[in-house]
């Protein structure tokens, strides 16, 4: 019974240790980081400015290549990209965010504005992503 | 009578979102008819160029706010070493650089720099010193730090310069705390401070005899001074600082002042609510003047050198919202004309410098420093 009990209470404290926040409390963690750091360019409705900075609402860069715009956010972008059949050339700096704020700020991104994405990204996911 | 009451809740809605909208203040920007300028790049490589100074017109120190500084001699671009750790994070990073007024004797330079030291998680603003050797920082002192740090990323500040009394005056934003930091002094954060040139407190700062802890506050009530020059004639601090949405100012900045942020305020929340209803109180300053919408200012310079006669003494502000330089003609403190320079640059203007050969020297984001030639 004693065993019992041990494999129970030590499967509760891998269930735990093992389980992401849920998709909603990083939804609400990322609105935050986005009002802290990204909101002064790509704007409270993500439409950025054509020609400019460019939309994050119905992105196809950002929804087509989920791991693209991580290695951004991480460690910044610079250069020419296309944007829904618009070109952007300028400079997105790293902005210093641990991998936690990077994974909540993407969730929150890819389920706001009319965006949607099944998978939840964990600070796991931004991790494995290396220069 | 529906018909009534529609009416009546379309009229309150139309004057509603007429009063949300803030007029633009005038006089609105132009372009100018011809181009009398052209530019060469001198020194390229650079993502975010905040702060530069000359040593010599051939010879100059420039910030990569990653936390690089280079010296520039005849366009040869070097790695400053023996930096501090720079906490890079948001708005923050290495930030502006300046010389001290008798460089040439002392080698001294000041810099500022966001910087995790202390007991709290996150950063804040840094004020250091240091003696320039070659391309090499030596003696690094800290003179200021900015505490509590805070894991926001908005407003580290920062610029430096001195007045003509030799006190050094820098600034650090309200670190997006602006319930609690720009008009309390006992906590740091959007103010602009006055020290002396090796980090202490002048006796006649304004608060210096006062019951409270920051005594380097020169002036309070800032939410995010990026630039900062004094004044070609008369030896005045003007500043400027970043508003939310609307609402960046230009002050000349007097000592104990209060300039009223977040109490009084052009402008509104980046979400489009209101910070607050009222634009003016006693006791708190009104901008020389403020920009609606926003252009996000950042660098400050007058031009006097005369080397671009229809720009003598106009005030240079760059915009890192709209990527140009503005270009402001003054008449007794009132801002008359305001015109576009570098319209098609293609970065956010970072910062704006006048040589000491008189020409304007900008920074640009993407792309490097600039040098304004006339035609």
């Amino acid at each position: 019974m004693k065993f019992v009990l041990l494999i129970y209470f030590s499967l509760i404290f891998i269930g735990v240790s093992q389980s992401y926040k849920s998709k909603e409390s990083s939804i609400a963690d990322g609105r935050e980081i986005y009002n802290d750091f990204c909101i002064r360019c790509h704007l409270s409705d993500g439409k950025g400015t054509p020609g400019e900075i460019p939309p994050l609402a119905k992105s196809d860069y950002l929804l087509n290549d989920v791991d693209r715009s991580i290695y951004a956010i991480k460690y910044g972008l610079k250069g020419k990209i296309t944007v829904n059949s618009r070109e952007y050339d300028g400079v997105m700096e790293n902005q210093g965010l641990d991998n936690d704020e990077i994974a909540d700020v993407m969730n929150y991104i890819l389920n706001s504005w009319g965006n949607s994405y099944s998978e939840l990204i964990t600070d796991d996911k931004v991790d494995k992503i290396k220069k | 009578m529906k018909f009534n009451k529609f009416f009546f809740i379309s009229l309150i809605s139309v004057l509603s979102i007429s009063l949300s909208c803030a007029q633009e203040n005038t006089p609105e920007i132009e372009s100018p008819k011809n181009i009398n300028y052209s530019y060469e790049i001198i020194s390229d490589g650079f993502e975010i160029p905040w702060g530069m100074c000359f040593i010599s017109k051939n010879d100059f120190l420039a910030t990569e706010k990653s936390g690089t500084m280079f010296r520039i001699k005849n366009g040869i671009k070097n790695t400053i070493s023996g930096l501090p750790e720079v906490y890079l994070r948001g708005q923050g990073g290495l930030m502006d650089v300046c010389l001290h007024p008798n460089f040439k004797e002392n080698n001294l330079i000041y810099f500022t720099s966001s910087s995790s030291l202390g007991e709290e998680n996150g950063g804040n603003t840094a004020l250091y010193r240091a003696v320039l050797k070659n391309n090499k920082l030596e003696k690094l002192k800290l003179l200021y730090k900015g505490k509590e740090n805070s894991k926001k990323g908005q407003h580290f500040g920062s610029r430096i310069i001195f007045d003509n009394n030799g006190y050094i005056f820098f600034s650090i934003g309200d670190r997006g705390n602006r319930d609690l930091n720009p008009q309390d002094l006992n906590r740091d954060g959007g103010k602009i401070y006055r020290l002396t040139e090796d980090g202490k407190i002048p006796n006649d700062n304004p608060f210096s005899n006062h019951d409270i802890t920051k005594k380097a506050i020169y002036s309070f009530g800032h939410r995010n001074t990026q630039g900062m020059v004094k004044h070609y004639k008369t030896g005045e601090i003007w500043t400027h600082e970043h508003g939310p949405r609307g609402g960046d100012e230009i002050n000349i900045v007097e000592p104990g002042k209060n300039y009223g942020w977040p109490k009084i305020t052009y402008g509104i929340n980046y979400s489009g609510t209101s910070i607050t209803d009222i634009t003016n109180f006693p006791g708190m300053e009104q901008p020389l003047y403020y920009w609606v919408p926003s252009i996000a200012p950042s660098g400050m310079a007058f031009s006097t050198s005369g080397i671009y006669p229809e720009w003598k003494d106009n005030l240079f502000i760059g915009s890192l919202k709209f990527n140009y330089l503005e270009r402001l003609v003054l008449k007794d403190k009132k801002v008359i004309k305001r015109e576009k320079i570098l319209e098609k640059i293609g970065g956010k203007v970072r910062n704006v410098v006048e040589g000491p050969d008189g020409f304007l020297y900008v920074g640009v984001d993407g792309i490097g420093i600039i040098k304004i030639l006339p035609n």
